[in-house]
């Protein structure tokens, strides 16, 4: 079986996001980066299935060549081939991001049977690039998954619902995207690490063109700051009456 | 006209679904006036007329034989069957699971872009919309073009008006061409959780547990806590990640979003990404040994201490109470 895992390389935000002066863009000057948590889940899931049935493992971004970075985690943690479809660094639409990476999946040497995105990127969160991509392949896509199993060429996929899971069933090839939450991604060595920075990075000039209408970012905006301070009830266990007072007379829960 | 689509729990609107249409009604004020919705809805369980109170003059009830279960590319095609007949200028989804995932299908099929978690919009011949980015701790201001607009609502932001009153809705029963791609992918069954108690999402009270528990065993006091106010344990994603708590116990960005009348939160320092999962409680009360911690300046109450002192003191005196 041959896994595809989809990975975007994302800020590492803090406790506060600030913006760059002309408000287009977060000001990364002092911050690291990383992928989004549900597309480092995709990664142990590739490699987990692998493990488990045979074949070949497979990690590709879109990005700026910095990118490579969240690639070679990926080849650390024991993926076997990268691929990074290199842009500018400006942002792309989510469906040129797709388009984009469609065109490069048919013209790979090999058919994956199981294509694995995140739910939604933690940054531009667009919830769409993943089921845009199998439509353009035209397999199915189930989308929001926690717990997959593979058995004789089907995907048993299970999304989380009040009160239960909902269980999916769908013939592969397929599209799957995970949330954080249905594996534990593994740490790599430092060892494999260093391996990693020798490993050849496959790089690809991605083209899209999109069809009618257009989503276009403007510009960004950090929201207002709740400035008010919150009321100090009190010091340790002193405070337990006022933390009861609240609880009876302020949201009446007693 | 907008179309607006509404998810419903046996014939009960979601409250998601009732605050995308109060951005809805909005819509179709600033344009025709007409706002319109589909449910799926084989049963013929939601009541109808009641959406007449939140402005909607028509509602497209789409029905099917292959509609039993949830299979989102026969939602989609029915909305997209439904737009292409009557040509709505948006089309709005609560920002739901569901709601996120049929959206993009339609965006699919009809060639569109669509837009996620939209808070406001600016109508004219292109919307601006403002959208969430990083779960609402970053705001984009968005052009979107596109002879019918896609829009998902984010959920919690906008509040449920109902300014009009029940009736005078129209019924259109609507059976959509379905083929047999449109069924590939369908829920085959469901399994309902053996976990006991309050599902995060829905409780009223949630107790938060962070770094600050010091390690799985700290969590008995939390749960205490919780079971005393008939509420629900959640964790930080640090605490998640070192194993002290499983995942499904997670709030943030990447976990649950909660929504309780107030949230109780132990040891967690407030990182954006934490914060954007509990904004929607009521109010938040903070337990902290840090006073210079984000969540003591985010939150409504503060208590200044140790988790491991004040809980089991605020334990025994509700258990006094009681």
């Amino acid at each position: 079986m041959d896994v595809l895992a989809c990975i975007k390389r994302v800020p590492d935000t803090g406790a506060k996001i600030v913006l760059t002066e002309d408000k287009q863009e977060i000001d990364t000057s002092s911050l690291g980066f990383t992928m989004s948590p549900h597309e480092e889940c995709a990664i142990e899931e590739a490699i987990q299935q692998v493990e488990a049935h045979g074949g070949s493992t497979h990690v590709l971004t879109l990005g700026p060549e910095a990118a490579a970075e969240q690639l070679r985690t990926g080849l650390a943690m024991q993926i076997d081939d990268a691929t990074l479809l290199e842009t500018d660094g400006d942002e792309w639409s989510p469906r040129a991001t797709a388009q984009a990476i469609s065109t490069e999946i048919q013209s790979m040497d090999t058919a994956f049977d199981l294509l694995l995105f995140g739910n939604e990127s933690a940054d531009m969160a667009n919830y769409q690039v993943g089921t845009r991509v199998a439509a353009e392949l035209g397999v199915p896509c189930v989308t929001g998954i926690k717990s997959l199993d593979i058995e004789d060429g089907t995907a048993i996929a299970k999304r989380e619902i009040a009160g239960g899971e909902e269980v999916y069933e769908v013939d592969l090839p397929a599209v799957i995207t995970v949330k954080e939450g249905i594996n534990e991604p593994r740490y790599a060595s430092m060892r494999a690490k260093m391996q990693a920075r020798n490993q050849e990075i496959t790089h690809r000039s991605p083209d899209a063109s999109v069809g009618a209408g257009s989503f276009e970012k403007l510009r960004l905006e950090t929201p207002p700051e709740d400035t008010s301070d919150a009321e100090v009830l009190g010091e340790g266990s002193d405070a337990v009456p006022a933390i009861l007072e609240v609880l009876e007379d302020g949201v009446e829960v007693l | 006209m907008i179309l607006g689509f509404v998810e419903h729990d046996g014939g009960e609107p979601l409250e998601s679904s009732l605050e995308m249409l109060t951005l809805a009604r909005e819509l179709a004020e600033a344009g025709d006036g007409a706002l319109e919705v589909t449910t799926i809805d084989p049963e013929a369980s939601l009541a109808e007329d009641e959406l007449g109170a939140y402005g909607v003059d028509r509602v497209h009830r789409v029905t099917h034989a292959d509609l039993d279960r949830f299979a989102p590319d026969a939602w989609a095609a029915s909305i997209v069957q439904l737009t292409r007949e009557f040509e709505p200028r948006g089309v709005l989804v609560p920002g739901t699971d569901r709601g996120q995932d049929v959206l993009a299908r339609v965006g699919v099929k009809l060639e569109l872009p669509m837009a996620a978690n939209c808070i406001a919009v600016e109508p004219g011949d292109s919307w601006e919309v403002t959208r969430h980015r990083w779960g609402g701790s970053l705001i984009e201001h968005a052009q979107l073009e596109a002879p019918t607009k896609l829009l998902s609502v984010a959920p919690h932001e906008l509040p449920i008006d109902a300014p009009g009153e029940a009736g005078g809705v129209a019924v259109n029963e609507f059976e959509p061409t379905l083929e047999e791609p449109d069924t590939l992918v369908k829920v085959d069954h469901v399994e309902e959780s053996d976990v006991e108690g309050v599902p995060l999402g829905e409780a009223r009270v949630v107790v938060g547990g962070g770094r600050g528990v010091g390690g799985p065993d700290g969590y008995d006091q939390l749960e205490e806590l919780a079971d005393l106010l008939g509420g629900a344990v959640g964790a930080s994603r640090a605490a998640v990640n070192e194993g002290w708590r499983p995942h499904d116990d997670q709030i943030g960005l990447t976990g649950a979003k909660i929504s309780p009348d107030i949230y109780i939160a132990c040891g967690i320092s407030g990182a954006v990404q934490h914060m954007v999962g509990c904004k929607g409680a009521d109010t938040i009360l903070a337990i902290n040994t840090d006073a210079e911690a984000a969540i003591m300046q985010k939150g409504d109450y503060a208590v200044i201490g140790d988790l491991h002192e004040v809980v089991p003191v605020l334990n025994d005196a509700i258990r006094d109470r009681q």
